[in-house]
């Protein structure tokens, strides 16, 4: 059984008692203490940025030619925080129950308690960096609702909210690198971790352009190297997305925890052919203004606006009147996929619904509406060719976001100690679910307010000595990943990575996605297991490894995705229940709802690597709930 | 709409040292509906098949945020479109039968690394030297108690929405990096939160934007022209106001006075 180290006391105290109970570094000694940071997102960029404004040396690597391209950048609609501005009876408390909620109570009280009660320091740090939230006229911040909630606490940057929070936390990691506390390594990706005797010592790099290989040592790794939806190949992350780092991790001896975890983000803009390279979402803040519908009959193929009122089905509204179209993303996304699949899906593909302002438009007004969503309706018609503005949104669900990662205890450490991870590559504050406006509050509590405590408690019981970069350990790990690139550009069969990876996309879509069987689920493992023998027989990269090549960096994190592919299938097919994004057909209630197993399933799970083509060990760490009585979630 | 058959002119350039050159492609029965980098998608996987070198070209998140691509695409950056990013660009605005013509941002300050991806690593060092409000973490006061009137935050917004794509610099016949460096200075300006440093950080970036071989700004204005962000020339009169003021006044870098 996992041991989370959870802080003993009351849900209230347990955050500030280990804050003070963690052993300090003595701020002369902090600077004989290196910390890689790997990942320059929200979680990685306000984690460098702290650690070294507390002195430490810190190491900060990302594989894009600037710190501020990392995927947080693209988050649109906002981040919640429990400030009650609004004075709808908001608190820390509510923040923490509707989280514990939305995520199908299959997250840490403790945790989740913690990212409330930090939530609120969050936007007072970027809005001291000059992150431009909206304003009211008197000069307050604005705030919006969001899904999951019934209050508005969600403060944002029009429609580029993640960008905003970004370029703040970007801004402070640029400050400490002109002060040279921080080394930053744009377009360096990590391929292994270092660990000796036991604990992560450092990381090995290949760098982009000159592909050299080297390793770099340091007193504790930290991940933030973002989630792994890039495993269904289509999804709304950007293209360099990957699981490397956190897989490298796995197979160095960190615990994948609740792999299967995904979500399925409802509001996304559908696919239109074969060519498709990756899905880009409309904000779900869209559904504050937006009705979802489709046409009452199947196969109504009328022009939206020729289809009047009483033969339109607002089957969110009609389902759920409580929330409507505002219920939590897995609830909107499985009924949108659930219509489509009875045959009253719209567009060219029949694979969408609307999302139709027209109500809106006539309330507010078409300036009001613009004001609100302008950037998003503009990205709507760059890609589609078709106005919001005259005829309703078309969308469908995509992948979006994954809950699972490396499993972490209280301190974000991960089972390897000196290992940690932050943001979406941990596993650890949104249990089956992700609320809307969350993962920005999650990366940047983890990297401003967090890792910066826990670290230290680490560090502090290192002793000061310089890691030796000289250790065998470091040349092997290079040697090791010199030989699969060399491996992987040897093969010269025929398929290239991207056909791979589609493969995988479709296996992974059909068959893990949003409805899963057990018997999808095992067919699933044997076909995936069949296209990693069929990667490794017929893989085609060109070029070298000795320059700047994308087809080699595609075929390794490819491989990598397949592996991680079949240990999701077979963490969706151990887990016999519904709950959040993980859906089970043969687990639902009569009215369709996710039926969870508490008795059996109350856990999280996380995975032991045990070797190349072994299966995967299951360690539990059960889940208490003291202050929460988990209950079937409803939103009707 | 009916599929196109397009003639691609690209430039082709192992690395820094080599010369480069354009060469000749052609692509059959491309969607409109796919966007341009999902065309050149199709061009690489035909290449990788056939044996020969894909074309390197930058791009990351696909939905004009990252400011990860950016090319010359006949003649203009970020191609025919206003306000979009190269990955935003859709094939539905080009005909059968056309001839595209791709290049690499061309200036000084950014060295072609392969094909269409350049060194924009200038950008970032500029924005090292103060794009940025002094403030370490924990020690910001309640969000609240900093008011800032809508209209100021809207305008902020603006320069702040700069993606660091490097078109401003790619557009300009100088090279300049004007705008790019205008749209940070303009949006700490603005807010009471970058006042207090305000006339070091536009002496710090605008020194170090010169040192990295960016040209000057002559009011040309193809900058806010080819912005996939539309970034105005308001901007940049804010920066030339701020660089006045801290050249005119010359305030004492250590204790920084409120002038106007």
């Amino acid at each position: 059984m996992l041991d989370a180290k959870i802080p003993n006391g009351n849900l209230q105290d347990k955050w500030k008692n280990h804050s003070f109970n963690v052993k300090l570094v003595n701020p002369a000694n902090k600077r004989k203490l290196d910390v890689i940071v790997v990942g320059t997102g929200l979680a990685g960029a306000s984690a460098a940025a702290s650690l070294a404004e507390l002195g430490y040396n810190v190491h900060a690597f990302c594989f894009h030619d600037s710190a501020r391209r990392a995927h947080s950048v693209a988050a649109q609609g906002g981040i919640n925080a429990a400030k009650n501005y609004k004075n709808e009876a908001d608190s820390v408390y509510r923040l923490f129950y509707d989280t514990i909620k939305g995520g199908d109570f299959r997250a840490r009280e403790g945790n989740v308690y913690r990212l409330a009660e930090v939530s609120v320091k969050i936007i007072d740090q970027s809005v001291a960096q000059g992150v431009p939230f909206a304003r009211e006229y008197g000069g307050l911040l604005d705030n919006r609702s969001f899904g999951g909630a019934q209050v508005s606490r969600t403060f944002y940057a029009r429609g580029q909210t993640g960008q905003q929070l970004l370029y703040g936390a970007v801004s402070a990691l640029n400050r400490q690198v002109d002060a040279g506390k921080v080394k930053l390594y744009t377009r360096h990706e990590m391929l292994d971790l270092v660990v000796i005797d036991g604990v992560a010592r450092g990381i090995v790099t290949r760098d982009l352009v000159s592909g050299e290989i080297k390793s770099h040592a340091a007193h504790a790794v930290i991940l933030a190297t973002g989630g792994y939806g890039n495993v269904f190949y289509l999804s709304t992350n950007a293209k360099g997305s990957n699981t490397t780092a956190i897989w490298r991790a796995h197979k160095k001896g960190a615990y994948f925890a609740n792999p299967c975890f995904t979500q399925i983000h409802p509001t996304c803009i559908p696919a239109s052919g074969e060519y498709q390279s990756k899905l880009t979402l409309m904000s779900e803040s869209l559904r504050n203004d937006g009705r979802v519908w489709v046409p009452k009959k199947v196969g109504d193929k009328r022009n939206p606006l020729d289809i009047p009122e009483e033969e339109r089905d607002y089957f969110l509204e009609r389902k759920y009147p409580s929330f409507g179209n505002l219920v939590p993303r897995d609830i909107a996304a499985r009924n949108i996929k659930e219509v489509c699949d009875e045959g009253r899906g719209v567009g060219p593909t029949g694979q969408a619904s609307y999302l139709d302002f027209a109500e809106s438009i006539a309330r507010l007004g078409e300036d009001q509406v613009s004001a609100r969503y302008g950037n998003l309706f503009e990205m709507y018609e760059k890609i589609t060719g078709e106005n919001p503005y005259k005829t309703p949104m078309r969308i469908y669900p995509a992948v979006h976001y994954t809950m699972g990662g490396l499993w972490v205890d209280y301190n974000l450490q991960t089972t390897i100690p000196g290992l940690y991870a932050a943001g979406e590559a941990n596993f650890s504050d949104h249990g089956a679910n992700r609320l809307g406006a969350s993962a920005l509050m999650q990366g940047l509590a983890d990297g401003y307010f967090v890792l910066p405590v826990t670290i230290g408690d680490y560090l502090s019981t290192l002793g000061f000595a310089k890691v030796d970069g000289n250790h065998p350990a470091f040349k092997q790990a290079e040697d090791e990943v010199k030989a699969r690139i060399n491996q992987l550009i040897n093969i010269k069969g025929t398929k290239t990575p991207d056909e791979l990876h589609r493969a995988l996309g479709k296996i992974m879509w059909d068959k893990v996605g949003m409805a899963r069987t057990a018997d999808g689920l095992k067919q699933a493992i044997a076909e995936m297991k069949q296209l990693k023998e069929e990667f490794w027989k017929d893989l085609k990269v060109s070029g070298t490894g000795e320059e700047l090549n994308e087809q080699l960096e595609k075929a390794g994190r490819t491989a990598d995705f397949i592996e991680l592919g079949i240990l999701m299938a077979e963490d969706a097919l151990h887990r016999n229940e519904s709950c959040g994004g993980h859906f089970r057909l043969e687990y639902q209630t009569e009215e369709g709802e996710a039926r969870r197993d508490d008795e059996n399933f109350m856990y999280v799970a996380a995975w032991e690597y045990q070797g190349e083509n072994q299966a995967e060990k299951l360690n539990k760490e059960n889940l208490v709930f003291e202050s929460v009585k988990p209950s079937q979630r409803s939103y009707k | 709409m009916s599929n196109l058959n397009l003639t691609l002119k690209i430039w082709r350039q192992r690395n820094a040292n080599d010369s480069g050159k354009l060469v000749t492609y052609k692509v059959n029965n491309i969607s409109t509906h796919a966007s341009f980098l999902e065309m050149l998608d199709i061009l690489n996987e035909d290449l990788v098949k056939k044996g020969e070198d894909p074309v390197a070209f930058a791009h990351d998140c696909r939905e004009g945020i990252c400011g990860s691509c950016g090319c010359y695409i006949n003649g203009r950056a970020h191609g025919p479109e206003g306000g979009t990013a190269t990955c935003q660009l859709h094939m539905r605005k080009f005909k059968d039968g056309d001839t595209i013509t791709v290049e690499p941002w061309r200036a000084k300050a950014f060295p072609v690394i392969k094909d269409l991806v350049v060194d924009r690593s200038a950008l970032d060092r500029i924005l090292q030297k103060g794009g940025y409000v002094s403030v370490n973490t924990g020690a910001a006061p309640d969000a609240n108690e900093i008011l800032v009137p809508k209209p100021v935050a809207d305008e902020a917004f603006t320069g702040a929405a700069c993606i660091g794509c490097g078109a401003c610099v790619a557009a300009c016949p100088n090279a300049s990096a004007m705008l790019f460096t205008a749209a940070k200075i303009s949006q700490l300006a603005l807010l009471p939160q970058g006042k207090p440093e305000r006339y070091r950080r536009v002496e710090d970036m605008i020194a170090q934007m010169e040192d990295e071989g960016f040209g000057n700004c002559t009011n040309v204005g193809a900058c806010s022209l080819e912005c996939p962000k539309q970034i105005g020339q308001n901007h940049i009169a804010r920066l030339n106001r701020e660089y006045i003021l801290a050249k005119t006044f010359n305030p004492p870098k250590s204790n920084e006075v409120e002038v106007i």
